[in-house]
């Protein structure tokens, strides 16, 4: 018999849908928290209502990833079992599992991604409760915005590393995968604030944007490329239509084919920025959904039965 | 307390492939049956379970080496499969409700009642044993029957297997034993025989469900080289961490230079720039 990676023989956690679409929208979620972070201390006021939006975008995007979380479950009104032990109620977090920290990070993003956005609504005049004030302006909205960055980014690369700390084949066979997923969440983001945002966004804040999304489509292929040396033989995984989608669909449409377009001048006619951004947004879908798949496919060779 | 670790010495030499393990298993455990008890013919050898599941903890596996129809020099592989239990367990490490524990008897147990199907541990056993029970909703595995240990019966496959070809007992017991009969296979000219998952300094520290072979790993459907999950978690998080840093970095310097860009690519039109503020662009806040 040929010698088969190690990582063959093993069983498929079968995450299906809702884990493709929480690696999708919390990797938006935790890139918006950031980008959002970086404009409101490095930017300009004319950012504003892009910097409400980014926290809005977050908290929206944590709000659905608990969602998708819990409903992934084969007990779903166990969720609770992560956060406390359920016999003593003392906290349950085991730092060398990416699975229980990435509970507690989902969980305090939230917490930050809230309050920002309570701080966002207030400063678009949406909601007028001067008790809000302090959450986006002064020493405490920075500190918010900083420690919510912090886990944004967290969010935006744990689920790669979550992936690389299993025995299945490709995702744990290269430590890539975190930091893969963390340029997609980032590329995403950008696409998605650009799109959310096309009409408020002042032109300064676009342009930024779409200069942000150029470079991080730009790292995101690298690491995909490097992703996919890394993981030796068990790229033979890809060598079918999951593989050809992750071209066609990630690499050509996803992050070629956007960076060609230049996504335009993009404070006049904005058909074009809305095509590119849905393109990047596209292709940082099928990049979560062709790296699950794919190797979920793989049946350990003696479940596979032979017919004569 | 600590009681001496326990476990199995499965000798797949002796195994004639009579599935009482299986049965025992299911009917002490109350496993629950697959399509209605109905049954499915799988069409592979004589055997119609297929895998190790959530609801198939002992598997007895039907490799049949034959080359061409009625071939005398073919043999018969018959293993009877289970959970490892691992010395150094990925499942274990992963679980992040808890729910996966270490026994007394130096076994891995899934809690039932805390585990909340989360799959992660699926997804870390090296040997795809564990699978979720559709009836509890909760992924499961081989208990090492700890109900039947704690008041000194020995688990239900051993028990029941007439060839003694599933041994129970102290681990090192077990492998005084097993080295023994290794010896012996030797000393009658087969040399192919060996042990599985016997060596405490070899993979995940030793597997106290361990196997004597006489073929390569692989046709057993054994992993070469078992791992741990959590050997990608180190490098994982520290790429991420350069990954951020390097993205955090891109976005501020992008920031600074937007400006500059934003004039030039006006000018670049024949479009007058913005008028430049009369002072540093104020803080946000």
């Amino acid at each position: 018999m040929e010698q088969l990676p190690s990582t063959y023989f093993t069983t498929s956690p079968e995450w299906g849908w809702y884990i493709t679409f929480y690696f999708f929208i919390g990797g938006i979620a935790g890139g918006s928290l950031f980008l959002g972070t970086l404009m409101q201390l490095f930017g300009r006021p004319e950012d504003r209502p892009i910097i409400g939006l980014s926290y809005i975008v977050a908290f929206v995007g944590a709000v659905i990833s608990g969602i998708l979380l819990i409903l992934d479950l084969g007990r779903p009104e166990r969720f609770w079992h992560m956060m406390l032990e359920s016999e003593t109620m003392q906290p349950m977090f085991k730092y060398w599992s990416p699975m229980s920290v990435g509970v507690w990070g989902l969980l305090l993003f939230g917490a930050f991604a809230t309050l920002l956005a309570f701080g966002a609504l207030y400063d678009s005049g949406r909601v007028r409760w001067g008790i809000l004030r302090p959450l986006s302006h002064g020493p405490l909205g920075t500190i918010l915005a900083i420690l919510g960055a912090t886990f944004g980014f967290f969010l935006a690369g744990y689920t790669g590393v979550l992936l690389a700390a299993t025995n299945r084949p490709a995702w744990s066979d290269s430590p890539w995968l975190g930091v893969l997923f963390l340029f997609s969440a980032a590329s995403t983001a950008a696409a998605t604030l650009m799109l959310l945002g096309r009409r408020r966004g002042a032109p300064g804040t676009l342009a930024y944007l779409s200069n942000v999304d150029k470079a991080a489509l730009v790292l995101e292929l690298i690491a995909l490329v490097v992703f996919l040396v890394t993981i030796g033989e068990t790229i033979a995984i890809f060598f079918n239509l999951w593989g050809l989608l992750l071209v066609l669909g990630t690499v050509v449409a996803g992050i070629l084919l956007p960076l060609a377009m230049g996504f335009g001048k993009v404070w006049r006619p904005r058909n074009r920025l809305v095509a590119v951004a849905s393109l990047v947004l596209i292709g940082g879908f099928i990049l979560r959904f062709t790296t699950i798949f794919a190797s979920e496919q793989v049946e350990s060779p003696s479940h596979v039965v032979e017919m004569p | 307390m600590m009681a001496e670790p326990m476990g199995f010495f499965t000798d797949t030499t002796v195994c004639i492939g009579c599935k009482a393990c299986e049965v025992a298993c299911k009917n002490w455990n109350q496993l629950p049956s697959r399509e209605g008890g109905g049954g499915e013919l799988s069409g592979f050898s004589y055997d119609n379970t297929v895998r190790l599941s959530g609801t198939t903890w002992r598997h007895v596996q039907f490799i049949e080496q034959f080359d061409e129809p009625y071939d005398a020099a073919g043999r018969w592989l018959l293993m009877s499969d289970v959970c490892k239990h691992c010395v150094q367990a990925g499942c274990l490490e992963v679980c992040p409700t808890g729910a996966i524990i270490r026994t007394e008897f130096d076994t891995v147990v899934i809690q039932s009642d805390v585990c909340n199907g989360c799959r992660d541990c699926i997804a870390a056993c090296p040997f795809g044993v564990i699978d979720m029970n559709p009836v509890s909703g909760t992924a499961q595995k081989c208990t090492l029957c700890y109900d039947r240990m704690s008041v000194g019966l020995e688990p239900a496959c051993s028990k029941a297997c007439p060839t003694d070809s599933i041994q129970f007992g102290t681990i090192s017991e077990l492998r005084a034993r097993a080295d023994q009969r290794v010896a012996a296979l030797h000393e009658q000219g087969r040399t192919e025989a060996y042990l599985y998952g016997a060596d405490p300094n070899g993979h995940l520290g030793g597997l106290n469900a361990f196997f004597l072979l006489v073929d390569e790993p692989e046709v057993y459907g054994l992993p070469r080289e078992p791992k741990l999950p959590s050997r990608n978690v180190a490098s994982g998080s520290l790429l991420s961490t350069i990954g951020a840093a390097i993205m955090g970095l891109v976005g501020i310097v992008m920031l600074r230079h937007r400006r500059a860009d934003e004039v030039a690519a006006e000018e670049g039109r024949g479009v007058a720039p913005p008028p430049p503020p009369a002072s540093p662009p104020p803080p946000v806040h």
